[in-house]
């Protein structure tokens, strides 16, 4: 019987290992930024192009940053997501309009509405890349001094807008209100 | 038409040419640059190096590459250039740190594990009675 014990151990073993593997999603790659200053930068805005905006500019608030173009499909299934956090007016989102025409984002905002108090343009996409930006849509939660908190590879939703980033939010206020 | 034919069988090679970037002009740099961006993920399209992708992010991930080889960066510095944005994912190599220490070791311990097991069943077997009484064997025989 006891030469049995050691396979069967290494089995268990082996498809507890499986098991987690299963359950993790690799599209989802964690963040170097996250607990480390945002990168610096400045970008003009896509409806007020002579003004830019950028880490500097916005330190001093908790803010959303949502990477977003009129390209990627998950945008449009999140955005109504997004006027309802504006809606609820408890932190401002910024948006960062990643590699897109700004006629055409323009236009999408003119459409499906604007929640984002203003947005960012990198056409290029050399911002994104020190932002570690790979996918839209992405959302990165910055606090008051310029720190990455938290960061989403996948479309907002309201359950992940309550779970996720409400209570680090209301932690960020009151430390530092 | 065998002409044609040869031209038909060689198109399917032009669509691996990803990279429409001229060379670099020192040699030495081109085949840095050939070594680094065959190193690197493609985070949108994971299982290929930003080489081989056509993805617009390894397309901007690969000019940064050249933009840092021609300014003099080490490939040491392009390498933690794209991990500092990125983290370690982005290397096909992982480094050998305390969080991925089971992954480098595991199959040396693995074959350690083995080859202990094997050394001993091997023994073991030897030192039996050749006229061992396994029905196995004997019907093998």
């Amino acid at each position: 019987m006891s030469r049995f014990l050691a396979p069967i151990l290494i089995l268990v073993v082996l498809v507890g290992f499986f098991f987690i593997g299963l359950h993790k999603n690799p599209n989802i790659v964690p963040s170097p930024l996250i607990g480390k200053p945002a990168p610096q930068y400045e970008l003009p805005l896509l409806l007020k192009p002579g003004e830019t905006l950028g880490t500097e500019k916005l330190l001093g608030q908790v803010y959303l940053l949502n990477v977003w173009g009129t390209w990627c499909f998950a945008c449009r299934a999140e955005h109504g997501v997004l006027m309802e956090i504006a809606r609820q007016n408890i932190v401002p989102i910024y948006g960062f309009n990643s590699r897109d025409d700004p006629q055409k984002a323009r236009q999408w905002l003119a459409d499906l509405g604007d929640p984002y108090v203003a947005s960012m343009v990198d056409t290029d996409g050399l911002v994104g890349i020190d932002w570690g930006v790979y996918g839209a849509p992405e959302t990165f939660l910055i606090d008051q001094t310029g720190i990455v908190i938290h960061k989403l590879i996948a479309p907002m939703t309201m359950r992940i807008w309550h779970e996720d980033f409400l209570p680090l939010i209301q932690q960020l206020k009151a430390a530092r209100p | 038409m065998k002409k044609m034919i040869a031209v038909l069988l060689l198109m399917p090679l032009a669509l691996f040419a990803v990279d429409n970037n001229d060379a670099l002009e020192d040699p030495e740099l081109q085949e840095r640059y050939e070594t680094i961006t065959r190193e690197l993920r493609c985070l949108v399209c994971q299982n290929t190096p930003i080489s081989d992708s056509n993805a617009p992010l390894a397309e901007d991930l690969r000019n940064q590459v050249r933009e840092m080889l021609l300014a003099g960066s080490s490939n040491r510095e392009i390498y933690s250039y794209m991990t500092d944005r990125y983290g370690d994912f982005v290397l096909y190599k992982p480094p050998f740190v305390k969080r991925t220490l089971l992954l480098w070791l595991a199959p040396g311990i693995l074959l350690l594990l083995g080859g202990t097991v094997l050394v001993r069943t091997v023994r073991q077997r030897a030192a039996m009675p050749i006229d061992d009484d396994d029905e196995n064997e004997e019907e093998i025989e």
